[in-house]
């Protein structure tokens, strides 16, 4: 099943490419109806999924085998929500991209070959398998920047490609590094996750390991000082583009520190507690006072991401219960919430043309729909109880406390500053009066573009108030994770409720 | 029993989805009789339910609804009891009366019915708040109502004005909030769960006095932004932006007591810190004097009622910070009859005035809206503390209270006696103002009396504020019974017990009450002249009144604008320049690299691969020899 996940759209994008390059208004539409087909398969699959039963669906093909490679995939609770989101927001995306009409198909194809990278890449329990995936997404993003982004695109896909590209080389490097150990250690060739994370390293090689793999990740993230490409490659990005990189390419990052960092290397993980904390809060602070004062709003929401994901590294390097499912549930809120508001941006760029937040103001009489689906959008994201950014922060905050309290305390003041950065954000480009001609002529949403949005909304709503439905998945996988640091390691978990242990774990 | 209090917030909570799809096919009023009988339901299902708390007998009981965070101990449930009844009972008994007002003050308005809608999800929220039984579902109902706060004050979207002061409250009160979510981390470190009925318990076990201290003034920082203290009450002014039935639903009868509440609430862990709690009075009774004599010198009639909630919720947490939490909640209860009341009533002549708030240009209303005037006078009879109307009792408890307490609470008992002087005298201030003498009014001013609909809420709250007070007096304690329950096990201060003490520290009220009302009353009788004059011979303190001692000012040139200089500095020095800039001169130098080694570039993707392995194998090969 899950190698069929993974070539459902692979096959959508040679049905695609099969349909004549003249016969243009067809593309599009064949692109969102065949990339309904994964999302119902994931559907289907968190529909079946035992979360108790750890890795599921386990396809183990080798593929390689002198050297150990396999075809390995498996789904657990920490990947599963990641899928799901995927296959949600790639139809979302084909169907917002209707205003691009030059090589339609070609972008058609890249989007879906782009899913099927990114589906894999969650999949792959094999590390060789994993990288490939992890690489091969680039390229259709890349070409999906370079092609339909806008003046400076060339620019922002090269910055994006060379830092992965840089990222990827160091996790490569120490993935085959992981194989040699392994074939010197056991005698026999492998790649796989559940055989490399047994692996007895020594202090320095683990570490450097860890440094590498999380140097790749961090770029990903993005993390404090890593991030600049995000920026330019978001405002450069055509829509579609924007809400995939944002939902979900940038958290194969976070994804990729909580599989692999944590399981690979536990000790260099718990020794890297204070270095990963302080990066995680310098991102949630500087991301949010940098996104205070920029004048594009494409960019002010970009910035807002490094503000929210320095949120998920926090909790995920907290290794807590709360942190870890913070973490994760977070993964797919930040996925929701900022694809939502890339999309909008979208739906606003579309109508004016621009978007530096000075040609706007007073939008909400001109369009009170999309107003006010800006405005759901940006109370989610500030985190607004009731909505899912709430539960993902509250998880991460006050799980994160008794193991970091200094950090937490610190991260706690991003959740002020991005009330600033949005609502001003909202001040500017809706309210007040439209003094400007161009502004006072706008079209409010229309159906199809309400269609998008209304999904989003309702699993805003729906996590916000009853996130059991996804934290029963997710739990015991995190819980997992937990119990093999705690057993591999010296790690005590902080337990909450017992006031002499908790000053005694906590700050380091 | 009481199973179904759930109802009294998805009543309130249907009416607003159903308006919020459904409004714009519901003709004017009744999309507003709608949302009244919404709320008006849920107040007689919560009166249901209180039914067994006032026959003596009810035991408070924990709901559950459903899981939410259940790692952090925060899942959907209910704490019924008389506290929270009390409370719900307040916001859905006042809240019915103004929706019913707004009927009539927002008539003609092209959003009427999403007015209503927010008013509905407003009472939805603040009712979230009041029977939370944890602290993860408070703070729900907490940032909703600020929520609600933020889309009401800002309701009229096209006035930049109030755009910016909706924008300002929430993010004000996010700055308490931030305080009050480590609170909330301490908490959980501490009891390892954040559900009132396992905090409350083991309050004695797990906490120690440092710990209480901590969490206590955390809570005050967060208690401080909804409640609008000292430091953070500087959005409520602003506030008034908003439509003035929203002023007097939130932002004096309900939203703005959270803080009170909550630390009422938290009553088992402030137990353990007389240090917070001394805190938490000493703050009440600053604000309370500061806020008092700011109200003394505004000429907008909404600004005067603004200053004097500030300054009325200092008197509040005056009384939960030394202990005198019946007195405290009593106090809250009074307050949300009287200022609703007279908020609504500056509503009936803004309305009649044509949105005019320059009391300036008032004056000799009486005769023109005879039971507006009427009720208003009641309002701020019952404001001064004159007996036997409401506000005397309440607010005598407290200052008997404190005077009890002794120590320093000597001090803040005589700074309450004072603020009691000066709040008697600035509403006889903006009663003669507005309805006594002879019309001030710009020639195109029309006022009439309101219509039915606006003025019976009126009478109704008029009527509270009279007898109002008299479910707690000295010679009948009953609300302080009907509170037991909630209290259990918490030490309360009580007024001292020997009539004479009692008798003398009423009189002092009563004196000071008096005083001002007269002095107020005489003062502004006379013609504008004069009265300007009385106000000049007070420069240059009078002015410092009026701008509200310029924190605004002090905060704008220390905080706000510095920190802009600083997010300036950093996306567009550091960040562009900076960052950017390194990553770029490093591109700049590979490039610079790559122009010699040209030749190996030659655009075949298999090349690049090889290559890339090629350089990977060296890394790799290196960290294996060094490892």
């Amino acid at each position: 099943m899950l190698t069929a996940l993974i070539l459902l759209p692979v096959a959508a994008a040679i049905v695609v490419a099969l349909i004549p390059g003249r016969r243009r208004e067809i593309h599009l539409p064949l692109g969102i109806a065949l990339s309904v087909m994964p999302l119902a398969l994931a559907g289907y699959l968190f529909w079946v999924f035992e979360p108790a039963a750890g890795f599921q669906y386990v396809v183990d093909v080798p593929w390689y085998e002198p050297w150990g490679i396999a075809w390995n995939l498996g789904v657990d609770g920490i990947s599963l929500p990641m899928v799901v989101l995927t296959t949600l927001l790639v139809p979302i995306a084909l169907a917002a991209s209707t205003t691009i009409t030059n090589r339609t198909k070609e972008f058609v194809m890249y989007t879906l070959l782009l899913e099927a990278g990114m589906i894999g890449a969650f999949l792959a329990l094999d590390l060789f398998l994993f990288f490939v995936f992890f690489e091969a997404m680039l390229i259709p993003m890349y070409f999906i920047i370079g092609i339909w982004g806008t003046e400076r695109r060339i620019y922002a896909a090269v910055k994006f490609f060379i830092y992965t590209a840089f990222g990827s080389a160091l996790m490569l490097a120490a993935i085959i590094g992981l194989a040699l150990t392994y074939a010197s250690q056991e005698g026999s060739a492998s790649f796989a996750l559940s055989d490399l994370a047994g692996l007895d390293l020594s202090v320095g090689t683990e570490r450097m390991f860890f440094a590498a793999f999380a140097i790749a990740f961090a770029i990903k993230v993005p993390l404090f000082p890593f991030h600049t490409w995000l920026p330019d490659a978001h405002v450069e990005a055509p829509t579609a583009g924007s809400v995939l990189l944002a939902a979900v390419l940038l958290k194969l990052g976070t994804y990729g520190l909580l599989r692999f960092n944590l399981s690979l290397f536990p000790d260099a993980s718990v020794d890297a507690i204070p270095i990963m904390a302080i990066l995680a809060v310098v991102g949630i602070i500087y991301g949010a006072v940098v996104a205070i004062v920029q004048p594009d709003l494409k960019k002010l929401v970009a910035y807002s991401s490094v503000s929210h994901l320095g949120f998920i590294v926090l909790g995920t390097f907290a290794l807590t219960s709360g942190g870890l499912q913070g973490a994760v549930i977070q993964n797919v809120n930040h996925g929701l919430t900022t694809g939502a508001l890339f999309l909008l941006v979208g739906m606003i760029y579309d109508r004016r043309h621009t978007k530096k937040i000075a040609d706007f103001g007073g939008l909400q009489k001109t369009v009170p729909l999309l107003a006010g689906f800006f405005l759901f959008m940006t109370f989610a994201s500030i985190g607004l109880p009731g909505l899912n950014g709430f539960v993902g922060e509250f998880l991460v905050l006050i799980g994160s406390y008794p193991a970091l309290p200094s950090f937490t305390v610190i991260a706690a003041l991003g959740v002020v500053l991005a009330a600033i950065y949005l609502l001003w954000a909202y001040e500017r480009v809706f309210t007040g009066v439209p003094d400007k001609e161009e502004n006072s002529v706008l079209s409010d949403l229309s159906g199809r573009e309400i269609a998008l949005l209304v999904p989003i909304a309702v699993l805003i709503v729906v996590i916000g108030l009853y996130p059991k439905l996804l934290l029963d998945k997710i739990t015991p996988s995190t819980e997992a994770v937990l119990d093999r640091i705690v057993e591999q390691t010296d790690y005590t978990m902080p337990e909450p409720g017992r006031i002499g242990d908790v000053f005694v774990a906590g700050d380091e | 029993m009481a199973d179904f209090v759930w109802l009294v917030i998805a009543l309130p909570l249907a009416g607003a989805v159903f308006l919020h799809f459904f409004g714009k096919y519901v003709k004017e009023p009744l999309s507003g009789w709608m949302a009244s009988a919404a709320i008006g339901g849920a107040f007689v299902l919560a009166a249901i339910a209180a039914v067994p708390f006032i026959q003596g007998g009810g035991e408070p009981v924990t709901i559950s609804l459903w899981e939410w965070m259940p790692a952090i101990g925060a899942n959907f449930e209910l704490l019924w009891d008389p506290l929270a009844a009390l409370m719900a009972l307040i916001v859905t008994g006042v809240g019915t009366l103004i929706h019913v007002f707004a009927i009539g003050y927002m008539h003609g308005d092209e959003r009427f019915h999403r007015f209503f809608t927010n008013l509905n999800l407003f009472a939805a929220s603040m009712l979230t708040l009041v029977l939370a039984g944890n602290y993860a579902m408070l703070f729900l109902g907490w940032e909703l109502v600020g929520l609600c706060s933020y889309l009401l004050i800002g309701f009229w979207y096209t006035r930049t004005t109030a755009s910016a002061a909706a924008k300002k409250a929430f993010i004000v009160n996010r700055i308490g909030d931030f305080g009050f979510m480590i609170g909330l981390m301490l908490v959980f470190t501490v009891f390892g769960t954040l559900s009132f009925a396992g905090i409350f318990e083991r309050a004695g076990q797990e906490l120690t006095s440092g710990m209480a201290t901590a969490i206590g003034l955390l809570f005050l920082v967060g208690a401080t932004g909804k409640s609008a203290q000292i430091p953070l009450y500087v959005w409520l002014p602003d506030a008034m932006e908003g439509p003035t039935p929203v002023s007097a639903l939130i932002h004096a009868a309900t939203m703005v007591t959270a803080g009170v509440y909550v630390i009422a609430r938290s009553a088992p862990i402030y137990e353990f810190t007389p240090v917070a709690s001394t805190v938490v009075a000493s703050v009440g009774a600053l604000t309370a004097i500061w806020a008092a004599s700011i109200a003394l010198a505004q000429r907008d009639i909404k600004k005067v009622l603004a200053y004097s909630t500030i300054s009325q919720l200092g008197f509040m947490f005056l009384a939960i910070g030394a202990r005198a939490y019946v007195a405290g909640v009593f106090h809250l209860m009074t307050h949300a009859f009287f200022k609703a009341l007279l908020f609504l009533g500056a509503g009936s002549v803004i309305h009649a005035m044509s949105d005019e708030q320059d009391m300036h240009r008032m004056g000799g209303l009486m005769r023109k809206m005879p039971l507006t005037a009427t009720t208003m006078a009641i309002g701020a009879l019952a404001l001064a503390g004159i007996p036997p109307l409401a506000g005397f009792w309440s607010k005598d408890e407290i200052l008997a209270a404190d005077f009890a307490r002794g120590g320093w609470f000597y001090v803040l008992w005589i700074i309450g006696l004072v603020t009691a002087l000066l709040t008697a005298f600035y509403i006889a201030r903006l009663w003669v103002l507005v309805f006594y003498g002879e019309p001030r009014w710009q020639e195109d001013a029309h006022p009439h009396e309101s219509p039915r609909v606006m003025t019976l809420p009126l009478i109704a709250l008029a009527f509270l504020s009279v007898v109002g007070g008299l479910v707690n007096t000295p010679f009948r304690l009953g609300l302080e019974h009907f509170l037991e329950p909630s209290f259990e096990g918490v030490h309360i201060q009580e007024a001292p017990t020997d009539w004479l003490t009692l008798g003398i520290l009423a009189a002092l009220s009563i004196l000071a009450a008096v005083v001002g009302v007269g002095a107020g009353v005489l003062a502004y009788r006379r013609p504008p002249e004069r009265w300007r004059r009385f106000e000049e011979s007070f420069e240059p303190l009078w002015g410092t009144w009026e701008l509200a001692y310029g924190v605004d000012d002090l905060y704008g040139r220390t905080l706000v604008l510095p920190g802009r200089r600083l997010a300036e500095a950093a996306a567009f020095s550091v960040d562009a320049k900076g960052v950017d800039g390194a990553v770029n001169g490093v591109g700049r130098l590979v490039r610079g690299a790559g122009d010699w080694a040209r030749p190996l570039q030659t655009g075949f993707v298999r090349n690049y691969g090889v290559l890339f392995l090629a350089g990977a194998l060296v890394v790799v090969v290196w960290l294996v020899a060094s490892g």
